[in-house]
């Protein structure tokens, strides 16, 4: 029926655990007062009426961190066949990942020399 | 011993039938005349709502450790009038929570706003169906194993900046970045911690990677052959679950409560269940991955041949799978514990700090980890794994 074993109650799983906060969130609309008044539903800004909204354009400094976590993340995907083969591989597989991982942290160093990891 | 008690029922049903239970319920079910596909679906809802049974007790459990140890910590009593010395505390505050008003702010945006608590709690509960209890106590033993939860936790930092975007919240949004940021920064240490254990048990899959390290009880668990890495793992693992002294998106002194500040009632309470479900699966891991799993300190084989009992006999079968989820259990939560008392002793860092520790320490420190494990791989095969 399935293609690859085991898979079909990791989709069964998926379900129930859609289904848990599904069902508490309806059991939840059924359950809870309602009552709507406007100073209910303002924005919490230390008791202050709230000064303009978030929605707006600003410098996210986590933006560079975000380019390089791609760069590493990709990384480490490549590296997860070779852990799992390496028994198999033997010496030819580690001077292989060697050459891998020093180009990689060639390129963490110079995005450490360039500042991209410092949080200025 | 109160998570002893609490988990006794799940260890009676699980075990009765011997250690493979879905092969002796398929034989079964083949006995009424039905054939083998329908009963493996048949079969399969229930290791599913025993998994989260056993997820939603152990929530239950922790919060109520939280707030016991809290206050001893700080030389309170803590909840005491909620059952027998508060233990009911938790469940009392989940129904509170279920009859609360949900209110959505007038500027949030209201499907984003909904759909952020609960995509931050379905990967944490997905994440449960590789958490081996047992030889043959878990959901499903998928080949990519350990890479899946790996996978699952990274659609998490969606949710949380989801919810904190959504919120149309200064703090929020703020909180929703940081959380963002700091799951990424500790996800890449942690990958490559899970990658050298990996290597030595040759396989992905949780089951393999506990067998791998039973072979002498406590002496061949990987925490003595990845301390290290094991240092890591947990670091990493504090950091993704946002526990001091990295609660940074929460952090209240700085941020209100970061991406949840907009949050009342059920929506909250969902955050709440994820983050401590989130808690458990990582101290479940940690115990999977470096203390031996549901192996106990002396193989149960040892203890058979001396008590002069064949361990395949039905009941011995029985009592080894229970004392397996024991073990299992009592693992985690030992480090439930530590991670509890870590809470009240270090002090919350700074965002930069943060980030130093991640990018410039454990990402470095993790390779090395990674490529010292391979070389002693090549040089002593048999210590690890072949």
């Amino acid at each position: 029926m399935f293609v690859l074993p085991g898979y079909d109650a990791f989709l069964g799983f998926l379900l129930v655990s859609a289904a848990v906060p599904t069902l508490a969130l309806v059991t939840n609309k059924f359950l809870s007062p309602k009552s709507r008044s406007g100073e209910r539903e303002l924005t919490y800004e230390s008791g202050m009426e709230p000064i303009g909204g978030a929605w707006i354009q600003f410098n996210i400094r986590y933006y560079m961190f975000a380019l390089v976590f791609v760069i590493f993340d990709v990384e480490t995907v490549f590296l997860y066949p070779w852990a799992v083969a390496f028994h198999r591989l033997g010496l030819l597989a580690f001077i292989e990942a060697l050459i891998f991982i020093s180009i990689l942290v060639m390129a963490l160093a110079y995005a450490w020399r360039k500042g991209a990891l410092e949080w200025t | 011993m109160i998570i002893v008690t609490t988990f006794a029922p799940i260890t009676i049903c699980t075990a009765v039938s011997g250690i493979d239970l879905e092969l002796s319920f398929v034989d079964a079910v083949k006995g009424w005349g039905l054939s083998s596909e329908l009963a493996h679906v048949l079969w399969l809802p229930f290791p599913m709502l025993l998994v989260l049974v056993a997820a939603i007790i152990g929530v239950l459990v922790s919060v109520w450790l939280e707030r016991k140890i809290s206050a001893a910590a700080q030389q309170r009593i803590g909840p005491e009038y909620a059952g027998a010395l508060g233990i009911l505390q938790p469940m009392a505050d989940g129904l509170k929570l279920l009859v609360k008003e949900d209110v959505i702010p007038a500027r949030a945006d209201g499907l984003l706003f909904t759909l952020g608590p609960v995509l931050v709690l379905v990967p944490v509960i997905l994440s449960w169906v590789i958490v081996p209890f047992g030889q043959n106590l878990l959901i499903s033993n998928v080949g990519v194993g350990i890479f899946l939860w790996i996978s699952l936790s990274s659609i998490q930092p969606i949710g949380l900046l989801m919810s904190g975007y959504a919120s149309n919240n200064k703090y929020s949004l703020l909180g929703g970045l940081r959380a963002a940021a700091q799951s990424i920064s500790y996800e890449i240490p942690l990958a490559l911690s899970v990658l050298a254990v990996v290597m030595m048990s040759n396989s992905l899959s949780t089951v393999d990677i506990v067998q791998q390290q039973n072979g002498a009880g406590l002496l061949s668990w990987n925490i003595w052959r990845q301390p290290v890495g094991f240092l890591i793992f947990w670091i990493c693992a504090l950091a993704e679950c946002e526990r001091l002294p990295f609660d940074l998106p929460e952090a209240e002194e700085e941020l209100v409560a970061g991406y949840q500040t907009e949050y009342a009632g059920m929506k909250f309470a969902l955050f709440y269940l994820g983050s401590y479900i989130n808690l458990v699966l990582s101290a479940l891991l940690v115990s999977v991955l470096y203390l031996g799993g549901w192996g106990s300190p002396l193989p149960a084989e040892w203890l058979c041949s001396w008590l002069g009992q064949s361990p395949n006999a039905p009941v011995i079968q029985i009592v080894i799978g229970s004392l397996g989820i024991v073990m299992t259990v009592l693992k985690a939560y030992l480090l439930v514990f530590l991670a509890i008392l870590l809470r009240w002793t270090t002090p919350r860092v700074r965002i930069d700090q943060l980030l130093d520790l991640g990018w410039k320490f454990l990402l470095p420190i993790s390779l090395v980890n990674l490529l010292v494990t391979a070389g002693l791989k090549l040089v002593f095969p048999i210590a690890f794994g072949g």
